[in-house]
């Protein structure tokens, strides 16, 4: 391994100190599965590493009107946790696709949030959510909307000072139904081929009062499928509309050609998995009374 | 370098290392409890499993010092004296092993998945041990082997 220097803070005003200090030659570490690959692989070279576990309290998941999830909480923790499965079962569901039981108890939300690797599972959950980024600096904080959070390819808006220190999910619409789906055609422990989260909000008559829809592993970033979602809004909730709206996914994603399949197949494939999470999000749904 | 102090199957130990040292190297050369092993070396094969305050990880991606404070078991650690640790029975009794790498790994998997859930579905079995790769594909063993373990 290449060698470094490892800082562990023991409060979050050191550890902003210390980012506020060595910023770029620096590199933050949580759960450690992302970053540990990463320079294993030579992808950084971080002079410095500052380790964030002995910030306990950035592990709570709390409930209040909405969900504040602290960015250590591990993809396990939150597979389980009964407010997660309750209030944002597509968060729990998404974090139970993630990879296998050993890297769910290391990895963190915050981390792979952070690591904005445009094939994980998370993103595109949160983006369904309508889920909030927290990011703390010494210069102060900001609340970042998490469609505006990945700006390209292992990207972020982070700047080299900040943590990203919570995720807040809203209140999910009355009634609203979800759907995760995760295409593996290899190995049930992979990247996903494409991943789709879907919500689906239905209004009194049967029809769609909101729907929101997002995409993994299906551009450089997470994709939100704002085509798909405006060609649903105020429509039936049936299955032709659904196909229809579904077969637009094709033009807004932008995926790469490797092992998992080509561009061109992963393209056919998310329109299919598109249309298969919205029927599912739908049927889950409960029209209001 | 830095000291770290953890409770390594059971017996508390303090020891310095690199800040860069990983916690199968920790584990196998510092430390010479080779039962522990690495194969793929990016959290994919399972092979290098340990329990770190009982929840199973990879050692491979985990900083040695991420174990400062901690609970540490490892294969070495589950049997007391000279009695096998039930699971370390049945997968004898089941032949739940063939070449053996992957076993310390299998078994730790699911020492945790039973310390966590001691009476599993076969499908909680398969999705909790789906991350541990035997390249012997003896996977039918193994789940037998767990299977009986929990009885």
């Amino acid at each position: 391994m290449i060698s470094f220097t490892y800082l562990e803070p023991a409060s979050l005003d050191e550890a902003l100190a210390l980012l506020a200090q060595h910023g770029d030659q620096s590199k933050l570490i949580a759960g450690g599965t992302g970053l540990v690959n990463l320079i294993k692989q030579r992808l950084v070279r971080p002079s410095i590493v500052i380790g964030l576990r002995a910030l306990k309290g950035l592990a709570a998941i709390e409930e209040n009107g909405k969900l504040r999830i602290g960015a250590l909480a591990t993809l396990q923790s939150l597979a389980m946790s009964e407010p997660i499965r309750c209030s944002a079962p597509l968060l729990a569901e998404a974090c139970r696709h993630v990879a296998t039981v050993r890297i769910r108890s290391m990895a963190t939300l915050g981390g792979a949030m952070a690591q904005a690797d445009p094939n994980l599972d998370t993103p595109p959950a949160l983006f369904a959510l309508d889920t909030q980024i927290v990011a703390r600096s010494e210069r102060g904080e900001r609340i970042i909307p998490v469609e505006r959070f990945f700006t390209g390819y292992y990207e972020t808006l982070l700047e080299p000072d900040e943590i990203l220190i919570e995720i807040l999910i809203p209140a999910q619409p009355a009634g609203s139904g979800t759907a995760f789906l995760k295409f593996l055609p290899a190995t049930q422990d992979d990247y996903a081929t494409v991943a789709v989260a879907a919500r689906v909000a239905l209004d009194g008559n049967g029809g769609i009062a909101d729907a929101r829809v997002a995409l993994g592993a299906a551009a450089m970033v997470p994709v939100r499928a704002t085509a798909v979602e405006t060609a649903l809004a105020g429509q039936r909730a049936d299955e032709k509309i659904f196909r229809d709206a579904a077969a637009l996914v094709a033009d807004a994603i932008d995926p790469i050609a490797d092992f998992r399949g080509s561009a061109d197949y992963k393209r056919k494939m998310a329109v299919v998995y598109v249309r298969r999470a919205l029927v599912e999000a739908a049927a889950k749904a409960k029209r209001p009374a | 370098m830095r000291t770290i102090k953890l409770t390594l199957n059971g017996t508390p130990i303090g020891r310095e290392v690199e800040d860069s040292r990983l916690l199968v190297e920790f584990l196998r050369e510092d430390l010479k409890l080779t039962g522990t092993k690495e194969s793929c070396g990016v959290g994919v094969c399972g092979a290098c499993t340990v329990l770190l305050d009982g929840k199973p990880i990879s050692s491979c991606l985990a900083l040695a010092v991420h174990a400062d404070g901690c609970a540490v078991t490892t294969i070495e650690g589950i049997a007391e004296g000279d009695r096998l640790h039930p699971l370390q029975e049945a997968f004898l009794a089941h032949g739940g092993f063939q070449c053996g790498i992957c076993t310390p790994g299998q078994i730790l998997a699911a020492k945790a998945l039973l310390d966590a859930n001691p009476h599993p579905t076969r499908a909680e079995i398969q999705h909790w041990m789906m991350g541990n790769l035997c390249r012997c594909t003896g996977y039918y063993k193994i789940i037998e082997s767990i299977a009986a373990g929990a009885e």
